[in-house]
């Protein structure tokens, strides 16, 4: 008896977004990142079509750090003081293709910049470097949404990808991005249904599905991984049947998350077996990465060149 | 497929002669269908519909065993495509190519390397499966290799060779496990067979596509080889996902038996942190048994976490017995750390705690397995509830003098729980890696209170 393949028939489309415009866009960037399109599971080609690959974002701060652990200072100290060097060595030397910015600068707790300050730092960053951006509030709702409006209307035209907007707090950041052209992220803490609430009340405002990208909040390696890797497979799984309000791309802030924990961080001294702390907090964030990934993660915002290096040739890998 | 009693019942003589003990063909029937009865009970019962009973009875994916009786490799008997569908029953196996090429020596220090790979998280031993032994050169070499490895470690062992001079020289040597041949193909089958037969070892069949894999079980399992591992071949990673895919997905929604056993996949990557994220793929996605080279602690280590997060239970949340736990040397003044009983959230705590070498006691509230946060707003972690367990677990008899210290991620019940618990309380930091900061300061009477 011949074995046949089992086709998967999915009706539904994964929603394509592009993140940044270029001059003939109206925008000044050097190329545009598309994401979303899929019609099929992650990397099952003959099953539909999956235009586009998944894309690392480095993540970059406004001001430097205060709580990267000492490998990720190692590679980046010299220009957290100068976050736009920093950002222009990602896209240097790291060949990043995408900067994720996270305006942490503006928190009460870390230099309470003035929202002026942090329309200034994206302005100056637009004219810094030609790659796609995506900008995040450092966190703080009320002093975000005084800030990313006017970081919102600095980048007018740039259609960049602005985050995040949650359950409690969306109207503000949705009525900017509206205004000025650009994407937004829906942050909602590993659950489907609110991922879908919040998308279908950000679409209320008029702002278009396609136009949104879903955060689903994810735990690191070892920390909670599998419930954002299930959430995330219900809800493309959910997309792929039909469900149009929980077909967007997937961001996810894998760096953020995997450089928090004990297994990034700890030195081989305190812990003799699990080796070189190097190289186990790159795999960390690597293989965070890379399992989301299979379950449909289409921006990786990432934190060490090596890791970040190491994922885009584990896609590439797929992809060829 | 499991059959329904009317399915049976269409199998059976229907003369209903009541030998089985029930008054109809029928009734014996529905109780075949829930196995509250053996079809042995039924005296007229042909062979054909014996056989169909049994292969109804059998699992859709084969659970095959390895290694040593009493710490065996479980793999297969697996349910579903998504975890969260149900869960992911018999964890990936992890085990590690060794070249015979290489000297005694190098085999031994590898081998010994293997057996070291062990990790304590969240309250479970993870462990390294399998050692696979590969032939490169001559029969000689590689039943003296097998021996090396066979005599140092208790882990399930691979024979990579497709030399049936070789594996009749090595199988003898593993009497006391059941160990992995890899493989035969469809042009080694027949020569193969004879030699490794009557060792009853699993058997890898490898072809390079699905219909070959199929032809081959077929095969094997008429000549009443039953423990099988599927293997389609060296191929790019996405095919390979394909193969994987394919082969779960026929055999758990097609009920196609002849792929309805686990598969092996050889990982083959020079840099082992390519190395890594390959395998974490297969762990991830549908291999019952994966095989690396690279010995790093920190790649089995990620491997074996990765294993251990996805096999988990989604509908049970790995849990710990909700109590009063002391950590080092308590005093009745040493602070009590309230967490929940979801084993991540007090691991996470007792590996700080014990890192600052501050004895401490940890309260586990009972919040059925919930993290902080979800339990709190799901209303399992509540003032009510702290204020219950420290009543239900007297902890006030032993910390007499101390104070509670809450988890900052829910600061704001402090003055709910301070007027019901009539305790101290002391707002903690939110992330457990601030704890033995926090602790040093609390120590000095400087903590906010």
């Amino acid at each position: 008896m011949a074995i046949e393949a089992l086709l998967e028939k999915w009706q539904g489309k994964i929603n394509s977004v592009t993140i940044g415009a270029t001059a003939a866009e109206g925008g000044t960037r050097t190329h545009t990142v598309t994401v979303g399109g899929q019609t099929a599971l992650p990397f099952l080609f003959k099953e539909g079509a999956l235009p586009n690959k998944p894309v690392i974002a480095f993540e970059i701060w406004d001001c430097a750090p205060d709580d990267w652990p000492p490998e990720l200072a190692t590679v980046y100290r010299a220009d957290w003081s100068h976050p736009l060097e920093w950002a222009a060595r990602c896209v240097k030397e790291y060949k990043a293709g995408l900067l994720s910015v996270r305006l942490q600068g503006l928190h009460p707790d870390c230099g309470n910049k003035k929202p002026e300050e942090a329309a200034e730092f994206v302005r100056a960053l637009l004219k810094k470097t030609g790659v796609p951006l995506i900008i995040t509030g450092c966190g703080d709702d009320d002093k975000d949404n005084i800030a990313l409006p006017l970081c919102s209307e600095a980048a007018k035209g740039q259609r960049c990808l602005f985050g995040s907007a949650l359950q409690d707090n969306y109207k503000t950041l949705t009525a900017a991005v509206l205004a000025d052209g650009h994407s937004l992220i829906a942050e909602s803490p590993i659950d489907i249904n609110i991922a879908k609430q919040l998308n279908i009340l950000i679409s209320d405002m008029g702002l278009s599905p396609a136009r949104l990208v879903i955060n689903p909040t994810i735990g690191p390696l070892g920390y909670g991984l599998e419930y954002a890797y299930s959430i995330m497979e219900r809800c493309r799984l959910a997309a792929l049947a039909g469900d149009t309000m929980v077909a967007m791309p997937f961001i996810c802030f894998v760096g953020q998350e995997s450089w928090k924990i004990k297994e990034a961080r700890a030195s081989i001294r305190e812990f003799p077996q699990w080796g070189p702390e190097k190289e186990r907090g790159i795999i960390w964030e690597a293989m965070t990465a890379a399992a989301l990934i299979q379950a449909g993660a289409d921006i990786l915002v990432m934190r060490h060149p090596v890791a970040a290096q190491k994922v885009r040739e584990y896609i590439d890998s797929l992809c060829s | 497929m499991a059959l329904s009693g009317l399915d049976i019942y269409k199998l059976l003589p229907k003369t209903n002669c009541k030998a089985c003990g029930f008054p109809t063909c029928l009734a014996f029937a529905m109780q075949l269908a829930k196995k509250a009865v053996s079809i042995d009970a039924c005296p007229s019962v042909s062979k054909e519909t014996k056989a169909a009973l049994e292969a109804a009875a059998q699992p859709p994916i084969r659970l095959v065993s390895v290694g040593r009786p009493e710490k065996p490799l479980d793999m297969g008997n697996e349910t579903v495509l998504f975890r969260h569908e149900e869960k992911f029953r018999n964890p990936c196996g992890l085990g590690f190519v060794i070249d015979d090429s290489l000297s005694d020596d190098e085999i031994t220090v590898r081998v010994q390397k293997i057996n070291q790979l062990k990790f304590e998280r969240v309250g479970q031993e993870l462990q390294v499966n399998a050692v696979a032994v590969k032939q490169t050169g001559n029969a000689e070499r590689f039943v003296e290799a097998v021996r090396l490895v066979g005599a140092r470690t208790q882990l399930a062992i691979v024979l990579m060779s497709q030399d049936a001079q070789a594996l009749a020289g090595a199988l003898p040597l593993l009497k006391d496990t059941k160990p992995v041949v890899f493989s035969v193909t469809g042009a080694s089958v027949d020569s193969l067979l004879p030699a490794i037969a009557p060792f009853k070892p699993a058997v890898v069949v490898s072809a390079s596509d699905l219909q070959g894999v199929a032809a081959l079980t077929q095969q094997l399992t008429r000549q009443g080889i039953q423990d099988i591992l599927l293997d389609t071949g060296a191929k790019p990673c996405a095919q390979k996902l394909w193969d994987l895919t394919q082969i779960r997905r026929l055999a758990l929604r097609k009920s196609e038996r002849s792929l309805g056993f686990p598969s092996i996949v050889v990982v083959d990557e020079q840099d082992p942190a390519a190395e890594a994220l390959q395998a974490a793929t297969y762990i991830l996605k549908y291999a019952g048994l994966v095989l690396v080279r690279s010995i790093e602690n920190w790649q089995s280590y990620a491997l074996l976490t990765l294993r251990q997060n996805i096999y988990s239970d989604p509908q049970k949340p790995l849990q710990i017995e909700p109590k009063l736990y002391e950590i080092g040397t308590v005093t009745r003044e040493s602070p009590v750390l309230v967490t929940t009983n979801f084993s991540l959230s007090y691991y996470t705590v007792l590996g700080e705690v014990e890192a600052s070498k501050i004895p401490v006691y940890i309260l586990s509230v009972d919040t059925e397995g919930m993290s902080v946060l979800t339990a709190w707003a799901a209303e399992k972690f509540t003032p009510e509830r702290i204020t219950q367990t420290l009543q239900k677990m007297a902890v006030r008899d032993k910390a007499q003098k101390s104070a509670l210290v809450i988890p900052g991620y829910v600061a704001v019940m402090s003055g709910d729980l301070e007027d019901q618990s009539k305790w101290d309380i002391i707002v903690g930091p939110k992330e457990a890696s601030g704890i033995p900061a926090f602790l040093k300061t609390l120590g000095h009477g400087k903590a906010n209170r």
